[in-house]
């Protein structure tokens, strides 16, 4: 089953670390996440800002800034090894076979070159293609995405496109070299609620006709809910459950999960007039070690036990999630599900 | 981009023509004229001849439409100073102010946009730091003392390049070293600055994502855009740099347009003065206009004029 799991697997991750210099002392972003991105699958990482989920997606990309360090037990995109990999080797996969959509589609694209000049150059870089037969693939996928006349849009620059377009722009060049892997960080978070929806759709398309793996960066449930396989949930820089989308919407099992899903308004469930869920308190900080359970201080179950090392609790083979009590302890404690 | 260019051409035109009354007036504000012209001592018969032959019993409106007209058709006047035509007299030593204004220019650009860029990519090494110190060191050594540096080094030490004059290549060197090195720590400062906030935009981190090398993560994406400010400066220094070789071309004894200012100010040789002010001030216009169409080529959201 392991070795099977594998060997379909574009991205294995396991016990991903990052560490931050700051000037108040290391900060660690990333403790010790583990997960794996299989063939045509979409797997999203969960979690607010800041609980590591970016670093996540910078730290498999080799993008992290200079003052971060990562260390992983393994870090392997289609069984190569990324973490000993050296900068030829990693920039020869990046844009290629593994590619990256940013959230901010206004200043990820370069404002001194036209749209063109910008999806051709990932393509004649990695395929050794001439001018015109990389143009032709850019025309094709910029329709793909649903630009209108795209051989117009070409010669445009950033400035005179809109963030909706810009963000079509930055899928299409993504998908200019045939990638096997996507990591989307937050890829519709900048936009307007309406486009949210259009790249959303356009991007779940992509994924099941191309059949490319999608790791998708979120803060977004609703978006989980509608185009995930498999959903981590990350809280403090460390992945607290893990399950199936199905799962996790039916039986969530980590109290900080239920909070997320308490915020959410249900349709046909939450009465109108009726106040949402919050959850109290912040987000510990990651300067400095944390030991127990990081959502412990937040947390309505919270006792002694939480502050030493929590264990990891099978709800089914492939619903894990990390956390001192039982959810059927929790569930005769009158916790009210979503 | 047409619609851009037009619209600051006709900016330049402006700025010209106001530049143009500025400089007629200001010399004819500054003392009588007719008395400059007739010495000391003159008598007040020989005053008023003079004011009459020179038209400068008319009012100043004629006088400027006149001086206008003229200066436009070619025709600027004679020296009073030099007894020769204003414009031959321009045409003449306007090449070598010229010649050492470009090349300390291109001096100046050859050595900070790759210092610039070196010191941006490994900020905070000790390339990073060497480069400082150079920068700080430039601007604290006044360009007349430097000069005479280089003079005593590469003329009257190793005899490499000679001491004065401007008959050959090699005459030029010196003075183009001089002069250029005064305005390269503001411009490698300048790239450097640039470079750091350019290369920690989201377009570079988009660049590096798609596995670009890195040499072209950093001049294709980077540079050009970090060079829209350099552009802007260069001009307005090469600007600096003509009206502003009074110094060395003294020292070096070429005989060049900062040169021939200074000599029509201490003579009160208007005609001359007028027209080397006017002409170094159109030639900031020029250049200031030259930068902004730069720009727009390196910037496209700058050609929405």
């Amino acid at each position: 089953m392991a070795s099977a799991a594998a060997s379909a697997a574009v991205l294995e991750v396991e016990d991903l670390s990052v560490t931050i210099r700051t000037p108040a002392g290391p900060l660690h972003a990333v403790r010790g996440v583990s997960f794996d991105v299989r063939r045509g699958e979409t797997v999203c990482l969960v979690g607010e800002s800041g609980c590591g989920k970016s670093m996540t997606s910078l730290a498999i990309m080799s993008l992290l800034p200079e003052t971060a360090t990562r260390r992983a037990r393994r870090l392997a995109f289609a069984g190569a090894d990324l973490a000993g990999a050296t900068g030829a080797e990693i920039n020869a996969l990046r844009g290629n076979r593994m590619a990256m959509i940013f959230q901010e589609p206004m200043t990820a694209l370069n404002p001194a070159w036209t749209i063109g000049d910008q999806l051709v150059e990932v393509h004649r870089r990695h395929k050794r293609s001439g001018r015109a037969e990389a143009r032709e693939r850019a025309v094709d996928l910029l329709g793909k995405v649903g630009i209108a006349s795209p051989v117009e849009r070409l010669g445009q620059y950033p400035h005179q496109l809109s963030g909706g377009l810009r963000q079509r722009v930055m899928i299409a060049m993504a998908l200019m070299c045939g990638p096997d892997l996507i990591i989307a960080d937050e890829p519709t978070t900048a936009l307007d609620v309406t486009i949210q929806a259009q790249i959303l759709r356009l991007l779940a398309g992509l994924q099941r006709e191309l059949g490319i793996a999608l790791l998708l960066i979120t803060h977004d449930l609703g978006i989980v809910a509608r185009i995930a396989d498999r959903v981590h949930v990350m809280y403090a820089g460390a992945i607290v459950e893990r399950a199936t989308a199905a799962e996790l919407f039916a039986r969530p099992c980590h109290p900080y999960t239920r909070g997320l899903l308490s915020c959410l308004p249900a349709p046909g469930v939450t009465e109108a007039g009726t106040r949402l869920g919050t959850i109290p308190g912040v987000v510990p900080s990651l300067i400095g070690g944390i030991e127990g359970c990081a959502f412990r201080s937040r947390c309505e179950h919270a006792r002694a036990g939480c502050a030493q090392a929590v264990p990891v609790r099978r709800a089914s083979a492939t619903h894990h999630y990390v956390c001192v009590e039982e959810v059927a302890e929790m569930a005769a404690l009158g916790e009210a599900t979503a | 981009m047409l619609l851009y260019a037009l619209k600051r051409l006709g900016l330049a035109l402006l700025v010209a023509a106001f530049v143009s009354v500025v400089a007629f007036l200001l010399l004819r504000l500054s003392g009588d004229a007719a008395l400059a012209i007739a010495g000391e001592g003159a008598r007040d018969e020989d005053i008023a001849l003079v004011r009459r032959t020179y038209g400068l019993d008319r009012p100043l409106i004629v006088q400027y439409g006149d001086w206008l007209l003229r200066t436009l058709a070619g025709d600027l006047g004679q020296s009073l100073y030099f007894k020769t035509d204003v414009a031959a007299l321009i045409a003449d030593k306007l090449p070598v102010t010229f010649l050492i204004g470009s090349f300390s220019l291109l001096f100046a650009l050859a050595l900070s946009v790759p210092l610039g860029v070196l010191s941006a990519v490994y900020a905070g090494s000790w390339i990073d730091r060497l480069a400082l110190a150079l920068a700080v060191a430039g601007q604290a050594l006044p360009n007349f003392f430097f000069a005479l540096v280089l003079m005593m080094l590469f003329s009257i030490t190793l005899r490499w390049l000679p001491v004065s004059g401007s008959d050959t290549w090699a005459h030029f060197v010196m003075p183009t070293i001089a002069l250029g090195y005064y305005v390269t720590p503001p411009m490698m400062r300048l790239v450097r600055a640039g470079m750091v906030e350019v290369l920690g935009s989201d377009y570079i981190r988009t660049a590096r994502a798609k596995g670009l090398s890195p040499a072209s993560v950093v001049f294709k994406h980077g540079l050009r855009n970090a060079l829209v400010p350099v552009v802007a400066l260069a001009a307005v220094q090469l600007g600096y740099l003509l009206g502003g070789s009074i110094v060395i071309e003294t020292i070096f004894a070429l005989d060049g347009l900062g040169y021939l200012a200074y000599q029509s100010i201490t003579h009160k040789d208007f005609p001359v003065t007028q027209a080397v002010l006017l002409l170094l001030a159109l030639i900031y216009v020029l250049l200031t206009l030259v930068s902004d169409l730069l720009n727009a080529f390196l910037d496209p959201r700058m050609r929405v004029a």
